[in-house]
């Protein structure tokens, strides 16, 4: 509960301190409170100077690299309100089928709200209304003829704190197999190996796959969510910020484990850290205050970026 | 005025002012302290005193034949003979009222941890459950009496094993939702993400995560209902023979109403069985805490997430 209050709370915050884009621009220059009074600085006026692009230069065209692409998710004019505050704004994109997107963006910008809408996590949160949809394979999936138990199994969901429950490394790793009724012990030891050893864990825990996951280290409890999340082979692989409670080493492994899962899942990772995005993504999108402000292959987004604020971000000028 | 004084006087009676006021703050944390651990030592003797008597004379009046014999009359062969059919049938009683009890309590506080988000139910329910475990035990009998009893047309064990469960419900719903509440959000969320129904994720991730605390709050509430006397004067009445096959449809015996019985009554070979009981109740709520506390440092040990 206290965790999607905060989130709550963190995503209201912005939205009220930073919704003018003037405002913005203050809070972009590092102001000095207790400088003497200097002759009033010229005034960052015109708009090129500006780090926000104005409305007229924007352009909604989607990048054609992205156009080519076959996609397994799509966002379409998505609105998503806590209550009376509004996480996301008419977010449309398209995830395409077996690449790496990261989405990318300040603290309480919508990248988690919307990596949750896209596996109905969000269902679990009271007071939540949506608008426009989001479909999985061509078909919404919030349709009322969607069944959203089945719609989980085929999406992996990788947290941003790891979350292996108390029980045995084995019987995490096969827990979506036990919840589909899987009883044949061959194949379930078959998956768990197989999972293990596509998450790079195999070698480190094969002679101890009885004892309780919760003995293990940070990372390795994480390569185990992602174990336990690819058993069930979904077709798409959320992750939400897999390796911010991670040490560099454990990032390392982590990062190179998404970079083998892409071809054969469609990968979505939120992540805070552009290194990150820049190192493993094909696609990165760039989101701010509840929109998406640029999306495009990863090299163009941080090499050649279009719009002003994505550079600023990609940058490190603010964010 | 006394501002005053201070900023007059010299720099050297001040300085003695500040030295008084250390020295009384000094006594006064002092007195403070030597009073609490005077009225903590009282306390402690006072237990000492209390449990020291009471395993004196019980131990003294314990005999085997206590937990092999029934009463035996005054006057007869082997008299006092023993409590066999009140413990039996405490045991009994604890056992029905736990069937009853622990899964209506379980089942409401799961309720109350997983499923009451937005429904009007949630706060009375909890508010209720407060208030009931704080409700006098007797108070429990009369309700028993009049709701079970008469109906029934008569004393009788299960009559006694529902108070006892009245009693007991309360308390296990609101430790099973405390404690289901102590079990990381993550979890849910993980198993939701996987695929999981809710009562799956319930089943099978959230339950097995809180079973050693909810195992700690069940046990207290058998130890809170084994001594319970009031709510079993109304309700199980009490009977000298355990029931052919411990029936509990006819009034049945229990450790607390037979302590009450013979300690009231005038045979002092019967007060002696008394004593024993006393003793034996003491033991065995004493056990379940100890076990309590055992568990407790078990589960402590294993990492916790």
């Amino acid at each position: 509960m206290p965790s999607t209050e905060t989130e709550i709370t963190a995503q209201a915050r912005p939205l009220a301190a930073l919704a003018t884009p003037v405002m913005m621009e203050t809070t972009v220059i590092p102001p000095i409170p207790a400088a003497p009074p200097a002759p009033p600085s010229p005034v960052r006026s015109a708009a090129s100077d500006s780090l926000v692009t104005p409305d007229a230069q924007r352009s909604s065209e989607i990048h054609p690299e992205l156009a080519a692409e076959k996609c397994i998710v799509s966002v379409e004019k998505f609105n998503l309100f806590y209550g009376k505050s509004q996480a996301l704004h008419d977010v449309s994109m398209t995830i395409p089928i077996g690449k790496v997107t990261a989405l990318i963006g300040p603290s309480g910008c919508g990248k988690s709200t919307l990596l949750r809408s896209i596996n109905r996590l969000n269902d679990l949160i009271d007071n939540i209304r949506l608008q426009g949809r989001i479909c999985f394979n061509g078909q919404p999936i919030h349709d009322r003829a969607v069944d959203v138990i089945e719609l989980r199994k085929r999406m992996g969901m990788v947290f941003q704190k790891s979350n292996p429950f108390p029980m045995s490394i084995f019987e995490n790793v096969i827990y979506a197999l036990r919840i589909g009724g899987e009883k044949r012990k061959s194949v379930l030891h078959e998956v768990c190996e197989r999972s293990l050893r596509g998450a790079a864990l195999w070698d480190e825990v094969k002679d101890r796959l009885h004892q309780s996951a919760l003995g293990m280290s940070g990372g390795q409890q994480q390569r185990l969510c992602i174990a336990r999340a690819i058993a069930a082979e979904p077709e798409v692989l959320l992750m939400d910020e897999p390796c911010s409670a991670l040490d560099p080493v454990a990032t390392a492994k982590i990062e190179d484990l998404i970079y083998q899962l892409r071809g054969k899942y469609t990968v979505v990772i939120v992540t805070h850290n552009m290194q990150q995005a820049a190192r493993c993504s094909d696609y990165t999108a760039f989101m701010y205050l509840g929109k998406l402000v640029e999306y495009g292959p990863t090299n163009s987004i941080f090499l050649n970026p279009h719009l002003k604020e994505t550079e600023a971000y990609v940058t490190g000028r603010f964010g | 005025m006394t501002t005053n004084v201070i900023t007059e006087s010299s720099p050297r009676s001040r300085l003695d002012e500040h030295a008084i006021f250390v020295a009384l703050s000094r006594a006064k944390s002092n007195v403070m302290f030597s009073v609490s651990v005077l009225f903590t030592l009282v306390i402690l003797l006072l237990l000492v005193l209390v449990t020291g008597y009471l395993l004196n004379i019980g131990f003294s009046s314990l005999h085997w034949t206590f937990f092999t014999e029934k009463l035996i009359p005054q006057g007869m062969v082997g008299a006092p003979g023993g409590m066999r059919p009140a413990l039996e049938g405490t045991c009994i009683l604890i056992g029905l009222a736990s069937i009853v009890g622990i899964p209506v309590g379980m089942l409401c506080g799961i309720y109350l941890s997983e499923y009451s988000a937005n429904s009007i139910l949630a706060t009375p329910t909890r508010f209720v459950a407060d208030v009931l475990t704080g409700v006098p035990s007797i108070v429990v009998g009369v309700l028993g009496y009049q709701l079970v009893v008469v109906p029934m047309g008569g004393h009788s064990g299960y009559a006694g094993a529902l108070a006892l469960a009245f009693i007991m419900i309360p308390l296990v719903a609101r430790t099973t939702e405390e404690m289901l509440l102590l079990v990381p959000r993550s979890y849910r969320e993980a198993s939701i993400a996987l695929g999981a129904t809710k009562a799956r994720t319930i089943l099978t991730v959230v339950l097995p995560a809180a079973t050693g605390s909810i195992i700690t709050g069940v046990m207290l509430a058998v130890a809170r209902i084994a001594g319970e006397t009031a709510p079993l004067l109304f309700t199980a009445l009490g009977a000298n023979l355990l029931p052919h096959n411990g029936n509990p449809s006819q009034p049945f015996p229990a450790l607390t109403l037979d302590i009450f019985k013979y300690a009231t009554g005038p045979d002092p070979a019967q007060k002696q069985l008394a004593w024993a009981g006393i003793l034996i109740l003491i033991l065995l709520i004493f056990a379940l805490n100890v076990m309590v506390r055992l568990f407790i440092g078990t589960i402590s040990k294993q990492p916790r997430h």
